[in-house]
């Protein structure tokens, strides 16, 4: 098991690495894949010393619904920033600053939050607290600043922490 | 049966011009920098993921094979958009931005960008 561990530090990220190759390669074939499937074990293998608190993730399978999720929630982004940028004057405009305190800890979660944040309706991450436990959001248009938190939370944060913590 | 094929195609690609053409605009049209960043990262992204949708479909319906280069570019895209608006927020905020403008970040000392003291490693 220990030896499993040494040669595969990061299952997750040699599928994925694989994945991203055949991609790149853009046709199947047993030549690739097998390239592929090397290049997932040698480059988890060498960043290793550089990354030493790789995060484990619990639950890998929610990390689907979380995608389904978010891809809904940028479509519906797109149509809302549209219509706000054409048929809504700019003075009816109330873009707002929001504290979005975080209960996760982990760097990694907390980017995907933040990345999250940007590509969802109307609002973008825009700096950290000093000491990484709140994210500053601007949104375009926040009549209600407290309701664009909690969705947050309830909405993204939530399923964050159920896949990563 | 290929004219039904062609118009889904130019659909996408409608669509994917509309958005990218709302997004220009709303960066011209929008009052100050913060509000302008909202424009390019989301009516953008949909403007380019339009045009990778028509793109793979066209080589699977037309063409005949399976392209799936696209979903690389929608994930580089997902990748880079957020961390670039990132960098420009701060970038702002470190020079336009006063820390009584902003609301208090909870229990910390400041937002990290304006922090002046040094406690700010952990």
């Amino acid at each position: 098991m220990t030896l499993l561990r040494k040669l595969f530090p990061h299952p997750v990220l040699s599928v994925l690495l694989t994945v991203v190759w055949l991609l790149l390669v853009n046709r199947f074939s047993i030549n690739s894949l097998l390239f592929g499937a090397l290049m997932g074990v040698i480059i988890p293998f060498i960043i290793r010393p550089y990354w030493p608190n790789m995060l484990r993730m619990r639950h890998p399978l929610k990390i689907a619904e979380f995608c389904l999720v978010v891809l809904w929630d940028i479509v519906v982004a797109n149509v809302v920033v549209a219509k706000l940028i054409v048929f809504r004057r700019n003075k009816d405009l109330k873009p707002a600053w929001v504290t979005v305190p975080l209960d996760l800890r982990s760097p990694e979660a907390i980017t995907v939050l933040a990345g999250t944040i940007t590509l969802t309706p109307g609002t973008v991450s825009s700096d950290m607290s000093s000491e990484g436990h709140a994210i500053l959001v601007h949104c375009l248009n926040a009549p209600d600043p407290d309701a664009v938190r909690d969705e947050i939370k309830s909405r993204y944060e939530r399923r964050l922490k159920e896949i990563f913590e | 049966m290929e004219q039904v094929y062609e118009i889904l195609i130019v659909f996408f690609l409608v669509v994917s011009g509309v958005f990218g053409l709302v997004g220009s605009f709303g960066l011209v049209k929008l009052p100050d920098p913060m509000s302008r960043l909202h424009a390019p990262t989301k009516a953008t992204t949909l403007g380019v993921g339009g045009v990778l949708l028509a793109s793979m479909l066209h080589s699977v319906l037309i063409e005949g094979r399976l392209s799936l280069h696209e979903l690389l570019i929608t994930l580089f895209l997902f990748l880079t958009a957020p961390i670039t608006a990132h960098f420009i927020a701060k970038a702002h905020i470190h020079r336009h931005v006063k820390s009584e403008e902003l609301p208090k970040p909870g229990g910390d000392h400041d937002w990290a960008s304006l922090d002046q003291s040094d406690n700010t490693a952990p």
